[in-house]
């Protein structure tokens, strides 16, 4: 057991491999708190433009989604490091990735979650003389957003761990730190099972919040 | 106050409307019945252009409302409309359900707003809902409510689509008696329904649909007394 100390307090005290970890840490938040925002706003953006009555923004949105959706996010990241804005700031560089990556895939969430909604609450709304973008806004949109929350976290969760390939562009994000420390100390499995838990104490702790803020949302689901 | 112009309505080569003409004044309160698949709820989705006309134009209030460039949100105001299937809002109390809409439309201030959906609440005894969501509510208040929602509009007239057809039986009552009382109040209305004994009693005019016409209208004692068409007599003998 005083090994065990032993080793950890080698691999993470002496050799300060826990600063490396902590920067790490701090780039994965970094870039999955930008790729989050940004691939809500796309994925709100190019939601409305896929239900929207005009052809050319239906056309243009169905082409993000199968564009983005149909190449592994590796590739894409690295056609944005080193083809798209070589050169640039590679934290930049990897949220933007990931953020249009991302906005593909709330796109859909979004999409399904507002066509989700009965037919009848549009027409209701109509109905009262509430225009189009009134009624989407204060009828539509809030039952759709509650009905999403369950996917779009998994999406976010999706988001957190995906951001582990950031080191193909040079990003030292909390994986790549734990491979740093594994080759300069020879010990692999401190460092890989103090990033994971790192990474499960993350997604857990975004599930709690979420599931918190769904049960706040349901209040009027209840009878 | 509602002329409808040799109205036709298609859905690709299904010819739901052949053509109708009829001219519904004010104060009047016009039963459809017929057959599903008739045209009867189309044509009355076609009065505030829930569906968009084929061919044909639609005057309302003197103004022709199928022609370009009509504010159809300022008619719609005019031109309420209850639901078969309710569609209360979910995410509103039964409150913010009445006041959503004439809020948000500048119609009436918030303040002014809540007390008239409070009165109205009174008014059907329903003062307790007030603020409880609609899933905790009973059919048949649910479609009170969303009759009560279409009044707070203070539209010229109001379209029922088979107001009573969800509900179960023991709650058809209540809504028919709200039903009775607009009529009474002068209320002009255009029913979609099955209730016959609605309307021999509440209409003053009763429609008979049937392949996207017109058949046969009446006064409704003549109407079910005394039916012409072969095709309303064989519905007739079926439904009564």
């Amino acid at each position: 057991m005083n090994n065990f100390f032993q080793v950890i307090n080698r691999v993470l005290i002496a050799n300060e491999g826990w600063k490396v970890i902590l920067s790490g840490l701090g780039k994965t938040i970094e870039i999955a708190f930008f790729a989050i925002i940004i691939g809500t706003i796309l994925g709100c953006l190019f939601a409305l433009m896929k239900i929207s009555t005009i052809k050319p923004l239906r056309w243009f949105a169905n082409l993000y989604t199968t564009i983005i959706r149909g190449i592994p996010m590796v590739t894409q990241l690295m056609i944005f490091g080193f083809v798209i804005f070589s050169g640039k700031n590679e934290i930049m560089v990897a949220s933007l990735a990931f953020g249009i990556n991302s906005g593909a895939y709330c796109t859909e969430i979004f999409r399904a979650g507002i066509q989700g909604v009965d037919k009848g609450q549009m027409e209701a709304g109509r109905s009262l003389g509430l225009s189009y973008s009134q009624t989407l806004w204060k009828i539509i949109l809030p039952q759709a957003i509650k009905a999403v929350l369950p996917t779009y976290t998994s999406e976010f969760i999706a988001l957190i761990k995906e951001t582990s390939v950031a080191s193909f562009i040079a990003v030292t994000d909390l994986t790549k730190a734990g491979d740093m420390i594994r080759n300069a100390t020879y010990n692999p499995w401190v460092p890989l099972f103090t990033v994971a838990l790192i990474y499960l104490i993350m997604t857990l702790g975004l599930e709690k919040i979420f599931s918190r803020l769904e049960r706040r949302l349901a209040k009027s689901d209840r009878s | 106050m509602i002329e409808v112009k040799n109205l036709t309505k298609q859905f690709g080569d299904n010819v739901v409307l052949n053509g109708i003409t009829e001219t519904i004044q004010k104060s009047e309160k016009v039963v459809v019945i017929g057959p599903s698949g008739s045209g009867k709820s189309t044509f009355l989705r076609c009065l505030n252009l829930l569906e968009s006309p084929t061919g044909g134009e639609i005057w309302f209030e003197g103004k022709n409302i199928t022609a370009k460039g009509t504010n159809i949100d300022a008619v719609r105001c005019k031109m309420g409309m209850v639901f078969q299937h309710f569609n209360l809002f979910p995410h509103l109390t039964v409150l913010q359900n009445i006041t959503l809409a004439p809020v948000t439309l500048k119609r009436q201030t918030k303040d002014e707003a809540e007390e008239k959906a409070r009165k109205l609440l009174e008014r059907i005894g329903l003062s307790d809902k007030a603020d409880v969501y609609p899933s905790s509510i009973s059919g048949g208040q649910k479609q009170r409510i969303a009759i009560v929602r279409a009044l707070a509009m203070n539209p010229d007239v109001i379209l029922f689509d088979e107001p009573t057809s969800a509900l179960d039986p023991e709650m058809v009552g209540e809504v028919l008696e709200l039903m009775r009382e607009l009529a009474d109040e002068g209320m002009t209305m255009v029913v979609v329904t099955h209730e016959m004994g609605f309307a021999r009693e509440v209409g003053t005019r009763v429609l008979f649909m049937d392949g996207g016409v017109i058949v046969e209208q009446n006064e409704p004692n003549a109407f079910f007394a005394n039916p012409q068409h072969p095709r309303l007599k064989d519905f007739l003998s079926k439904v009564l």
